[in-house]
């Protein structure tokens, strides 16, 4: 019987290999700040986002002008003032109230119902309220609004359930797939993109670019070591520590957001991969324009972070972006990855509903590797 | 096996670093490249060690041409870049057992090419490259660039920034690897080094002023050469200068060194001048030239 | 006549927890002295320099510096010293004249006295015709010998160097050593620190520290006829094997 061999250059290749990334590794771990930002910002950020900044809101004051004081505006009242997002501030009685409530900032919305709501309703099936929120924090304003929406609405289905013609007092919803309005939920593939998009690009621009400063650059040149040897090596360990940091965010938003996956988590875990080399890529491109560590990390913080917080959707909506921000907004990567990440989390869809979005990532990285190969150097000039 | 330099030029953003420099290092030699900073040392290493094209001109390393063959020149020469350059994060023995390791060898294997130098620093072999002493970082940059056992070394100003003991420490070092066949390029800032070279190019500018021994380099000096001193150092560097016959004035340690543009120059003449500008205790008397005087000559 | 004297250092020292940095140093310079003070890297030299120039407290012994004492006074000896390193000395990205206005304007020069000492500066380097550039567009000499007469701008009693001709070609090394000798001629001390033996040569007394304490004081010539050596570099050779 003969046992196949391994050549022996390669497996000397494969030791070269391995004694780089092991020294890689030596690097990460010594530089405890390093080490703290690459595990500390995801939780930090996530938990940030999740807990401060947040669009939830919780016994907000408002005021009640009711001219029709009927059964129904009284129902419609005792469902806002049980819910324990609002409580009822005071009861004012002229319309001219609501201004100087208003000024006095006593409360942050105002509920006003038209004369003869319940007879309208049963009328004409119609029914109007006006809510006025105080705008000066617009954000809340949307909230309240919003908030408002949901709880009609509720009442509405339970009017509309024991009689045949529907009785409408607001129509139309605009909460779909977040009902609750949790804001975690769409912070989450935000925060995850720009976590993976920063631990991978700039980490891995700041190491080569360190090896550069230090003259070590030098010598691994001179050195038997390929050109592609050493950007793998780089890349690798960072592939892993990006994976981990991707995982301890997912797990953060299911246990202490209750954030349900509604999708595959194998097929979360392999677009974030794709995503993760995409960034690695950039990292690269970015490490061969520049010379110093600190230039590294300006072009990865302005060039990447800025963009994808601005012009992902993360924070503003594309659709309400003037058109050629909207253009521009379709090169960015993280825009795309955001969108396969909504989808697979909280539509719960697959692969059917994403490939083309998962098709323009993988173009991307595909362009980033193939020019940063291009422009990594054998030589200095 | 040497080094074969011929017609080597280069431009770097419009400025020209080298300029037409042809020299060999023959196989087994310890060549000196001797120059202040911007000479255009660093220029010429990297284009040997293949890091950078040349712009017109060929070299060969080790028999390999440094544009063609570079891939054979990576494996066969050692190259100490100017700054110490290890990884300060990483221990004495990880740093060795790293560049051991990206050359395909292991420390065992090549140990006793490096016994010598690395027994001096195994006693700190578990300490970050960065908290030793200039002394210790040269001896580990010096291993790490000799763990292949290369053919031919390249050190780039190996002894700037460290201190008188480790300088004298690190030639003898030099001396015996020399013994073991490698053939070295080594460059320096310091004249003082030039003595301690087989032969020497002296480079300024961009140029090779001169090639030789430094036997032969300090013989072909073309004046006698006096040692002047006096009670006011800046007095008698004034009054030297304002000496009509003067042809070079430079001070040279606790003397200034000075010599005549006449032929039949008598030292008597110059004590009498220096005495009638106020100057006491004179001193003059004929001495030999340094490397550094044929240096300034060739460069004035 | 009596403060010839102006640095006067008794028994100088300075502990980092158990560790002597320095050893209880004695020395004087004088007036318009040229005086090297040697050692390895880690002899405990740039320990002693933080505590002339009052950066840094001595934990025991005394000093004073152009008059004023090191532990009271830290405030008049920064005015009345000038300090050029080879590692930091100008702005690269300012031109030689902003960097002359800047550097006077620090000590509190007056816009006139500026504008005077930076044109006689600029003439007396032969450097009217970049004055304007950049001083990072400069060669090495020309940046070191600009840096050195920065650091006289506000005529400063003393002025330390430190390593102040490393890397520059042999001539420009001259030329800036016939500035130190005119600068102490007219009556500036100056203090050179340094491990590049072959600049010891031209001082006018050396020190040399081992381990935080001074082992050798003298002129280079009693020196090197004390240890039987030839030249600077063997004398600290001799002196740190033992």
């Amino acid at each position: 019987m003969k046992i196949k061999e391994i050549p022996a250059f390669a497996g000397s290749e494969m030791k070269r290999f391995i004694g780089f990334i092991k020294k890689e590794f030596y690097h990460i771990f010594r530089d405890r700040r390093s080490l703290f930002i690459l595990f500390g910002m995801p939780i930090a950020q996530i938990l940030l986002f999740g807990f401060a900044i947040t669009n939830e809101i919780n016994n907000v004051d408002i005021a009640i002008l009711d001219h029709s004081k009927d059964n129904t505006t009284e129902e419609i009242i005792n469902k806002i003032a049980a819910s324990k997002y609002f409580s009822i501030k005071q009861l004012i009685t002229r319309e001219a109230d609501i201004a100087s409530v208003f000024q006095k900032g006593q409360v942050k919305a105002v509920l006003n119902f038209e004369k003869d709501f319940s007879k309208n309703l049963i009328k004409d099936h119609k029914a109007t309220i006006q809510v006025i929120t105080d705008a000066t924090d617009p954000n809340t304003a949307n909230t309240i609004t919003n908030y408002i929406n949901a709880i009609l609405q509720q009442y509405q289905k339970e009017l509309n359930k024991d009689i045949t013609i529907a009785y409408q007092i607001i129509p139309q919803t605009r909460m779909v797939y977040n009902p609750e309005l949790k804001s975690v939920y769409m912070f989450v593939p935000g925060v995850m993109t720009i976590i993976l998009m920063l631990v991978s690009a700039m980490m891995t621009s700041i190491s080569i670019t360190r090896e550069k400063e230090l003259g070590t650059m030098e010598i691994l040149l001179v050195s038997p070591l390929r050109p592609f040897q050493v950007i793998i090596g780089k890349v690798v360990p960072y592939i892993f520590l990006s994976i981990i940091n991707a995982i301890v965010i997912v797990m953060l938003s299911i246990f202490i957001f209750n954030m349900p996956v509604q999708g595959s988590l194998i097929l979360l875990g392999l677009e974030s991969v794709l995503f993760i080399i995409t960034s690695l890529a950039l990292g690269i491109l970015i490490s061969t324009i520049s010379a110093t560590q600190q230039t590294a990390m300006m072009i990865s913080l302005m060039g990447l972070m800025l963009p994808v917080i601005l012009l992902s959707g993360f924070i503003f909506p594309i659709s309400s972006m003037p058109m050629p921000l909207q253009i521009i907004s379709n090169i960015i990567p993280a825009k795309w990855f955001i969108i396969i990440l909504k989808a697979i989390m909280l539509k719960g869809v697959g692969m059917q509903f994403i490939w083309k979005e998962t098709l323009i990532l993988l173009g991307m990285t595909v362009f980033f590797i193939a020019l940063s190969v291009k422009k990594y150097k054998i030589r200095l000039e | 096996m040497g080094i074969s330099i011929s017609n080597i030029s280069k431009s770097y953003k419009n400025v020209k670093t080298l300029h037409d420099i042809s020299f060999d290092v023959k196989p087994n030699e310890l060549f000196g490249l001797i120059g202040p900073d911007g000479a255009g040392k660093t220029t010429l290493f990297r284009i040997l060690t293949t890091l950078l094209f040349p712009d017109e001109g060929t070299a060969t390393v080790a028999g390999f041409d440094v544009v063609g063959d570079y891939k054979e020149i990576r494996k066969n020469v050692g190259y100490m870049p100017g700054r110490f350059s290890l990884y300060q994060d990483l221990t004495v023995e990880e740093n060795l057992n790293f560049f051991a390791t990206i050359f395909g060898t292991t420390i065992d294997e090549n140990y006793d090419l490096i016994k010598d130098i690395y027994v001096q620093i195994e006693p700190f072999k578990d300490r970050r490259a960065g908290k030793l002493s200039g002394g210790m970082k040269q001896k580990l940059a010096l291993s790490c660039a000799l763990i292949h056992k290369p053919k031919v070394l390249f050190l780039d100003e190996p002894t700037t920034g460290v201190d008188p003991v480790s300088r004298k420490e690190f030639w003898e070092m030099l001396k015996r690897l020399q013994q073991k066949g490698i053939t070295i390029l080594v460059s320096t800032p310091y004249m003082d080094e030039a003595a301690l070279c087989d032969r020497v190019a002296l480079i300024q500018d961009g140029n090779i002023m001169e090639i030789d021994t430094p036997e032969a380099i300090v013989k072909h000096y073309p004046k006698p050469i006096y040692n002047v001193r006096a009670h006011n150092m800046y007095q008698l560097i004034t009054s030297l200068k304002d000496y009509e016959f003067n042809h070079s004035v430079y001070p040279f340690g606790e003397f200034v060194h000075y010599t005549d543009s006449r032929t039949d120059f008598k030292p008597m003449e110059l004590q009498h001048y220096l005495e009638s500008k106020n100057l006491k205790n004179i001193e003059i008397h004929e001495t030999d030239a340094t490397i550094e005087d044929t240096f300034m000559e060739l460069a004035k | 006549m009596k403060n010839n004297k102006v640095i006067q250092v008794e028994g100088l020292t300075k502990m980092f927890g158990d560790f002597t940095a320095v050893d209880a140093i004695t020395f004087d310079v004088k007036k318009g002295e040229i005086f090297g003070f040697l050692g390895a890297n880690g002899a405990g030299k740039t320990t002693a320099i933080k505590m002339l120039i009052g950066i840094s407290n001595p934990t025991s012994g005394k000093a004073t510096v152009a008059g004023f004492d090191v532990l009271t006074n830290p405030n008049d000896i920064k005015r009345n010293i000038g300090y050029m390193s080879q590692r930091f000395a100008l702005y690269d990205d300012l031109t030689v004249k902003e960097n002359i206005t800047f550097f006077g304007g620090i000590y509190g020069l007056s816009r006139k006295r500026i504008k005077e000492k930076s044109e006689a500066l600029i003439e007396e380097l032969g450097l009217e015709n970049v004055a304007s550039q950049l001083v990072g567009s400069l060669p090495l000499g020309w940046k070191q010998k600009l840096s050195f007469s920065v650091s006289l701008i506000h005529d400063p009693k003393i002025v330390f160097l430190d390593e102040p001709t490393g890397g520059v070609d042999p001539i420009t090394r001259r030329q800036f050593w016939e500035m130190i000798y005119k600068a102490a001629n007219q009556g500036t001390t100056v203090f050179v620190t340094t491990h590049y033996m072959d600049e010891a040569e031209y001082c006018d007394r050396v020190s040399i520290m081992v381990d935080g304490r001074i082992e050798a004081l003298d002129t280079p010539k009693k020196l090197k006829e004390q240890f039987q050596a030839e030249s600077m570099n063997d004398v600290f050779l001799k002196l740190a094997r033992g």
